[in-house]
């Protein structure tokens, strides 16, 4: 079971308070009916998947009940850095050179 | 290839077994093949036979990471049924049903297929009603399915306590009589020895590293660990990781992964008759052949590749297990572990070709791909050879999700197999 940190309540709580929305930063498409077919299927379904250090996002749904995001090591289950929702995407790559990745 | 009998197997034993044989060569990658499989687990393995058996392409090599059957068909719960909602899923999983009758047969091995009946059971009205639509569903499309009341469910299986003030009482229970129990190993063992036996090149401790493409982006090849592998024609049958082996190819696909958990008691006399599960409780369990109680928990909430997950998602399961088997309170269980699932959000597989010619990919099947090992490899084989999906696969393609004709089977798929 993860420790997971809120940035709201700034406590850090047991997983079972948490909910997990998946990838982070996937972009509803500005104009939804201008859209393509092929835009739907990429912000509906298509992800990345990673094998490694990927943001997601998290909601505290048992606490604040607030949505925020996370970088995780997807292999080791590892936090690397925890942030608010409209906060921009870190940079992935440094943060898992900084992770001995 | 030995064929084994009654008789080879009278004569071995005046030789304490010793001399049995391999099963399966341990060949060096040739140069090129017509088709490489990168997996070999059952359905890649099951692949690699049906393209050799049915469709004579047999310059064909399955490429390992690890070793073979070492995923996820060694890591599931080996339930084998078809009692899906929707008419695909019928079509897909009554014909590995249909091939899980004669495997032992057809492959000369003993993949100890036990038709002794998945029962899933209802707890609330919900449940009732949703399992009452499953089997008129199931009874329309073919798939044997039917309604038992909690006494009947007893008679069934009679470790199970139906009584009245549990905290989810038993109010009845779907059963599917043809479903059951095979021996994982067995299936991955029995498929490599055909395959190879059809000359398969199967290639264990080989990672592959990265596919290659030509200039008008056909497949070329797949690289490795032990070098480049020419192929006219590259099928991925990753389980978990999917989206990694993909991402070679630059294809994107609607996947998640994520950590499935069983666990195994010590073993006892036989105590266990057949299959039960609970989608509402999260309760999953059956009894294999040497004795171990054989219990699903669920997936973790998060993406991960961990290959071990939360204990407090199989404590869950632990708990309505004793809510539901008292006697099985003092058991002590001996091992737990996890595999990497990759599921879709409609939780039916993809089968299917991509948009790279001559690259295809069959996964997705999220927490249960165990049951349509034969059937998955058998309509594969075919999506390779012909380089179109057999009538059965041709819904579960990756267009699926751009046309919207979704397969939902989450009720059916999403917590337990």
């Amino acid at each position: 079971m993860l420790l997971i940190y809120c940035p709201y309540c700034q406590v850090e709580r047991s997983e079972m308070e948490f909910a997990c929305r998946g990838e982070a930063h996937v972009v509803r498409p500005a104009d939804p009916s201008k859209a393509t077919d092929e835009e739907w299927v990429e912000f509906l379904y298509m992800r990345d998947n990673t094998k490694g250090v990927a943001a997601e996002r998290w909601r505290h749904i048992h606490g604040c009940g607030r949505f925020f995001n996370a970088v995780r090591d997807t292999v080791s289950d590892k936090f690397l850095k925890i942030y608010k929702t409209g906060e921009p995407k870190p940079d992935l790559e440094a943060l898992a050179k900084e992770a001995g990745k | 290839m030995k064929r084994y009998s009654f008789l080879e197997l009278a004569k071995n034993a005046f030789s304490a077994h010793q001399n049995w044989g391999r099963q399966w060569r341990a060949p060096e990658p040739k140069a090129e093949y017509d088709v490489v499989i990168v997996g070999a687990g059952g359905h890649g393995l099951a692949t690699a036979y049906y393209l050799a058996k049915e469709h004579g392409i047999r310059n064909v090599a399955v490429i390992e990471k690890g070793w073979l059957g070492g995923g996820n068909t060694g890591r599931n719960t080996t339930i084998v049924r078809s009692n899906y909602l929707w008419e695909e899923s019928a079509g897909l999983y009554n014909h590995a049903i249909g091939l899980w009758q004669n495997l032992s047969q057809e492959l000369n091995y003993n993949v100890m297929y036990s038709a002794r009946g998945v029962m899933m059971l209802a707890h609330t009205v919900h449940d009732v009603q949703v399992a009452q639509r499953h089997i008129h569903a199931n009874r329309l499309a073919g798939v044997q399915n039917e309604w038992l009341t909690p006494e009947e469910a007893k008679e069934y299986c009679p470790p199970l306590n139906i009584s009245k003030n549990i905290r989810y009482p038993v109010m009845g229970a779907a059963l599917q009589r043809v479903g059951g129990t095979a021996r994982h190993d067995a299936v991955a063992w029995g498929y490599a020895r055909g395959a190879d036996n059809l000359g398969v090149d199967i290639i264990q401790n080989c990672a592959v590293t990265g596919i290659r493409r030509g200039q008008n982006g056909a497949v070329e090849g797949v690289e490795t660990v032990k070098g480049f592998i020419k192929a006219k024609k590259v099928g991925v049958v990753a389980a978990g990781h999917t989206s990694v082996v993909m991402d070679m190819a630059g294809v994107r696909l609607p996947l998640e992964s994520f950590p499935l958990q069983a666990l195994v008691s010590e073993p006892v006399k036989p105590a266990f008759p057949c299959v039960v599960m609970s989608n509402t409780i999260h309760a999953y369990i059956s009894q294999s052949d040497k004795g171990e109680l054989v219990i699903g928990a669920g997936t973790d909430q998060f993406v991960s590749y961990s290959q071990a997950g939360g204990i407090h998602i199989t404590n869950h399961t632990i708990d309505a297990i004793c809510e539901l088997f008292p006697h099985f309170r003092r058991m002590r269980m001996l091992r737990n572990w996890a595999g990497i699932v990759d599921t879709t959000p409609d939780r039916s597989p993809i089968l299917s070709k991509t948009p790279v010619q001559g690259l295809y990919v069959n996964c997705g099947w999220g927490t249960g791909g165990f049951k349509a090992t034969p059937g998955s490899g058998h309509v594969f084989a075919h999506t390779i050879a012909k380089d179109e999906p057999h009538p059965i696969n041709a819904p579960f393609s990756i267009d699926r999700f751009r046309t919207g004709r979704l397969i939902d089977e989450a009720a059916a798929a999403a917590v337990a197999h």
